[in-house]
């Protein structure tokens, strides 16, 4: 009884509360807590989202995956494929007025690469010094040609951040970041929101028509939904695909979607399987394994078909994605065939390590039940991110079902996880052959060449399967029709130049 | 009585020690790398090891420990791993969150519990009785996340009244945070309520068979102020005592409550801090909440004496 | 979660008639405690006989029924991926059951010897295990629980023990507490003055006596203990997939909680029907065994 009194009088309170606003507030619901917003140090997927809306960089990336400058007007790569050098803007600022110059990017790209406990310096590796050419010129000379750095550029290694804040703050800097973004830093109350106001002194101002910005994180898909629905939220990133049918009938809301950068699949130990399984002893297991799961199948039942399947480090849509490989369907005879000519007698037991989350557990599931058809006896065993992340590190599994967000450039998607003694490379795949061909991919900039050393690569990795890539998830952004203007890029990011809220 | 209090006050020193001690032991038998889980997506070694050298990680056990106490004792609880914040301002920001969310959950505890119990107490044997026992043992046995999850496709999803996660400051708008808190204090207070009301009942079932209500009922005193006046006032001291004492274990009750609703408080924070191996902050949180339960128990044990003056001895 | 209600202490055995023919006599006189005792059983049974009543394999998976609500075919409708709800709960009544039996079993294994020889021993031996007791009871549950399983590896085994464990020290206490009233009964004191071993007054005289109590509150603590498996599996710490128990059937239903509410509504149920009958008997146990009321 009592309830239903509080309820109903809670209710007529929330009602009152719509009361028109004066300002423009565009409310956005992450699905989970951005960890420190120093683009030097930090390393989530969801803090890229946030990064979008403050912290610019020097180049950019269009639907079409083309990059595209930013805060630098052009770039040029040397001859020799050892020198980058980048001409940027002129007249930008820095959220606390200062001006952003080759001196500033400088200091940026410098910060990234030598801060104490810096995620960056990895990125920018290739990177030996920076040179200023003039105040609004910088080179940057290279160790050795590395292709991939520009579209690096795109991303947080690319971002500048204000000099003179970032020397006063140190590695506080997260807590109060200052950029030269759209919006800047209001104030951020832990696991709660983050507020941003529109910067007045914007390059690009003209396109910024939203007052203000608040990022609230809401881990539960459905209730995040909800949020959305009840007018809490105006926009919402990761929408489960299996409430898509919902969301396009309402006519309230819109969609917006893409199919990600990253895929999603399962690492296979080869090098570092304590029990010798056969799983890692030889390819032909493996092969079975690849040829008892039915793709499609896992996208219709799990992803209600709004997924892509795929069987690359890249979706088959992308440019760099090889058609000469495609996908191959299900053959169960063919999988208990191969494991006859490997010797080994089924059920092939497979201790299969699946990181929490309905995302990644149900498609184990069915993953396992399709599996057994063919003569393996997939044990899952579900573990916390945190604990499945020592242990695959240390080898203490046999499959591993691991997703990777994706990066701009293939090589982001690759050499860390393919590369003999690469640091994410879990299964410890060790081959030659691939190794040069990711070193080379690496080494040239034209795309025809580096498209060769990929379809070699790919080709070793369908024969030896360290990596059974399954499916590409749609990047799914619900909000409200009041917004307009908004686009989804590939990289799963809320951009917000041009957004307007009716 | 100062005897009492001295003998208690000297055991809380050990005991937060021990639970310091636990802590800290705990989260070295937690398995993972809060360097690696830090490094995200991000795991290049030589950062990692960077990380592990800023903040001890590489040093024995002990010496972390004393580092850590050190810390501790001149009011330094660290900083968190994930995001660099000071523990102490993690712990600021998030308390109060959760005081409002345990008072909000008292306050509908004793609204309910109360008067369930003393209309069971004096209507004992009838249908008010057995409906208000139907209902603590209801709230006894409901776990709290369902009947969270339940009350958020009720209330949120299907009809739409309340929001469904999310926290809004009291002293930013009073309306919408009691509209974001309702719920989640409503599923904290009910499971309260149901063992309030229990107590209240045989409180109230003992004094009202007491030599003095008797004698007020013989003195021709009305059987409403026999009860308000006389029965009310003996029974529910220590009804209420046992309420403060439940401020404590709501901190506990808080830790699911506050996931599934979103609510930015001391439970999600410590739950967040625990997959996240951020270990300062669960340090910091657990021992901040231990301390406020061990003083709770010890002022719930001092108004008990105080109240019942035949145990002052 | 713990903080249940901790019985009042029982002070003295019945010298008269069998006290345990009275208790019983008494507790069989309470509708409530006979109705939780009735439902109890049910679900024991199911859970014994699962493979004799389910209809289906709880396991078995149906690309083409998944998420469909009640049928004649499927009563409690199919989850995310085709099984039947129906024979999940069945099963998962296996895991939850079991779960709060091992568990407080752990509790009370441990609990109750520390306990007897804090009690007994007092000194510096009680100081340090009851302020262990008190640092362990200060830290949340729940928070316990998890740091306990996560460290043991998630499976059912293993949270039952991090429950077990994190549930000690309400035993610890309750023994201690009991112990001490009563040591100081006179039969306790004559059989010290006899010359009786430490241990054999522990076992043969004192831990009789505190049986009621402690009986009490494991039935209580088995309802807690319930909820606590639930709560773990709900976050991913206890049954591994496919393998169903409610806990984790509960996490799953959370997603799909708008296209299919069955999901979570039965098992739900399920746990408050078993919770509620541990209480009630719980309830029913403690007046039958409380001596004040006669």
């Amino acid at each position: 009884m009592k309830m239903f009194r509080l309820a109903a009088t809670a209710a007529a309170v929330l009602l009152s509360l719509g009361a028109a606003q004066a300002q423009t507030t565009l409310r956005i619901g992450l699905a989970e807590d951005p960890d420190i917003l120093d683009p030097t140090m930090a390393r989530t997927y969801v803090g890229r989202i946030v990064f979008s809306a403050f912290c610019d960089k020097l180049f950019d990336i269009d639907e079409k995956l083309n990059i595209v400058p930013q805060l630098a007007l052009s770039s040029e790569t040397a001859d020799d494929g050892k020198a980058l050098v980048i001409k940027l803007r002129p007249g930008v600022k820095f959220h606390d007025g200062e001006p952003f110059d080759a001196e500033a990017a400088k200091f940026s790209l410098e910060r990234h690469l030598t801060f104490p406990g810096s995620f960056r310096k990895p990125e920018l590796a290739s990177v030996d010094h920076i040179d200023i050419v003039d105040p609004l010129t910088v080179k940057l000379v290279l160790k050795s040609p590395f292709s991939p750095l520009l579209a690096q550029l795109t991303d947080r290694a690319g971002m500048m951040v204000s000099p003179k804040a970032a020397k006063e703050a140190g590695d506080k800097f997260g807590l109060r970041p200052v950029c030269a973004g759209p919006y800047k830093f209001v104030e951020r109350v832990q696991q709660d929101r983050i507020v941003f106001e529109k910067f007045a002194d914007y390059w690009n101002k003209d396109n910024v028509f939203i007052d203000k910005i608040v990022f609230q994180p809401i881990v539960d898909a459905t209730v995040r939904l909800a949020n959305l629905k009840s007018g809490g939220l105006d926009l919402i990133e990761r929408v489960l695909a299996t409430d898509l049918k919902e969301v396009r009938a309402d006519s309230r809301l819109k969609v917006a979607t893409a199919i990600e950068l990253g895929y999603q699949g399962v690492t296979l130990n080869i090098g570092k399987d304590k029990a010798k399984g056969p799983l890692s002893q030889s390819a032909k297991v493996r092969q079975a394994l690849d040829l008892a799961i039915d793709r499609d199948a896992i996208n219709q039942v799990v992803f209600n078909g709004e997924f892509q399947v795929g069987n690359q480090w890249v979706n088959p849509d992308h440019p760099y994605y090889q058609k000469s490989l495609p996908v191959r369907p299900r053959n169960v005879e063919k999988a208990k065939a191969l494991l006859k000519e490997a010797g080994v007698t089924p059920p092939v037991s497979v201790d299969f390590l699946v990181p929490k989350g309905a995302e990644t557990e149900t498609p184990a599931q069915v993953i396992q039940s399709m599996a057994a058809e063919a003569g393996f006896d997939m044990k899952i065993r579900v573990t916390e991110f945190a604990t499945g992340l020592k242990q695959a590190e240390a080898g203490d599994y046999q499959a591993y079902m691991l997703a990777w967000s994706g990066r701009v450039d293939p090589d982001g998607n690759t050499f860390v996880f393919l590369h003999s003694g690469a640091p994410q490379n879990y299964g410890a795949w060790n081959n030659p052959q691939a190794d040069k061909a990711l070193e080379d991919a690496r080494s040239v900039t034209d795309p025809t060449k580096r498209k060769a050393s990929y379809e070699a690569l790919a080709k070793l990795v369908q024969d030896e399967e360290p990596l059974l890539y399954l499916y590409h998830r749609r990047i799914i952004i619900a909000h409200t029709t009041k917004l307009e203007g908004y686009k989804q890029m590939p990289d799963g990011l809320v951009r917000v130049i041009g957004l307007k809220l009716k | 009585m100062l005897n009492f209090l001295a003998r208690r006050l000297t055991q809380i020193v050990p005991t937060l020690f021990f639970v310091s001690v636990l802590i800290f032991s705990l989260q070295q038998l937690l398995p993972g790398d809060p360097a690696l889980v830090m490094a995200g997506e991000e795991r290049d070694p030589a950062v990692i090891e960077q990380i592990r050298h800023q903040y001890r990680l590489d040093q024995p056990v002990p010496v972390q420990y004393a580092y850590w106490i050190k810390g501790v004792l001149s009011g330094d609880f660290g900083e968190s791993l994930r995001n660099k914040m000071p523990v102490r301002e993690l712990i600021a920001q998030k308390l109060p969150v959760t005081l409002q969310l345990g008072g909000m959950a008292i306050v509908i505890a004793f609204l309910i519990g109360i008067p369930a119990g003393i209309v069971a107490a004096v209507k004992k044997g009838s249908a008010w009785d057995y409906g208000a026992n139907l209902f603590a043992l209801w709230g006894i046995s409901t776990p709290n996340f369902w009947l969270g999850i339940m009350l958020i496709f009720l209330f949120s999803i299907e009809l739409g009244w309340l929001p469904a996660s999310g926290y809004v400051p009291l002293t930013e708008n009073w309306r919408a945070s009691l509209a974001a808190t309702i719920m989640p204090a409503f599923v904290l207070g009910n499971a309260i309520a149901a063992v309030l009301m229990r107590h209240t009942r045989s409180a109230m079932l003992q004094v009202l068979e007491s030599d003095y209500v008797r004698t007020a009922r013989a003195k021709g005193l009305l059987e409403r102020s026999v009860i308000l006046k006389h029965a009310m006032r003996n029974a529910l001291t220590p009804v209420i005592t046992l309420g403060a004492l439940e401020l404590g274990t709501l901190l506990s009750g808080a830790v699911l409550t506050e996931q599934i609703f979103s609510i930015p408080g001391f439970g999600k924070l410590i739950v967040d801090a625990v997959f996240n191996r951020d270990y300062a902050v669960v340090q910091g949180v657990v021992l901040v909440t231990a301390t406020i339960y061990i003083t709770l128990n010890l002022v719930a044990d001092i108004a008990y004496i105080l109240v019942n003056p035949r145990l002052r001895g | 979660m713990t903080d249940a209600a901790l019985p009042g202490p029982l002070t003295q055995a019945d010298e008269l008639d069998s006290p345990a023919r009275r208790a019983r006599r008494r507790l069989f006189k309470r509708k409530a405690a006979i109705f939780g005792l009735v439902v109890l059983t049910m679900f024991i049974v199911l859970a014994m006989l699962a493979p004799l009543i389910v209809p289906y394999d709880p396991i078995a998976t149906s690309w083409s029924l998944v998420r469909k609500p009640p049928t004649a075919a499927h009563w409690f409708g199919t989850d995310e991926l085709g099984r039947d709800i129906f024979s999940r709960i069945v099963y998962g009544a296996r895991a939850s059951l079991l779960a709060g039996l091992i568990s407080v079993a752990i509790a009370l294994g441990i609990g109750v010897p520390l306990g007897l020889v804090a009690g007994y021993r007092g000194g510096f031996v009680d100081a340090l295990i009851s302020r262990i007791t008190d640092a362990m009871l200060a830290c949340p549950f729940l928070i316990l629980a998890i740091a306990l399983a996560a460290f043991l590896g998630p499976s059912l085994g293993n949270a039952m023990i991090a429950i077990g464990i994190s549930a000690t020290p309400i035993f610890i206490r309750l023994t201690r507490g009991q112990v001490l009233v009563v040591k100081a009964e006179d039969y306790v004191e004559a059989a010290r003055a006899l010359g009786n071993p430490p241990w054999r007054i522990a076992l043969s005289h004192i831990l009789p006596n505190i049986l009621p109590a402690l009986l009490v509150q494991a039935t209580l603590s088995i309802a807690a203990a319930i909820i606590a498996e639930a709560a773990l599996s709900f976050l991913g710490l206890g049954q591994q997939p496919p393998a169903p128990s409610w806990g984790s059937m509960l996490n799953a239903a959370q997603r799909f909680l708008t296209q299919a509410p069955w999901m979570a509504i039965w098992p739900g149920l399920a746990i408050f029907l078993v919770v509620l009958s541990l209480n009630l008997l719980g309830d029913g146990l403690r007046d039958a065994l409380d001596p004040r009321q006669r």
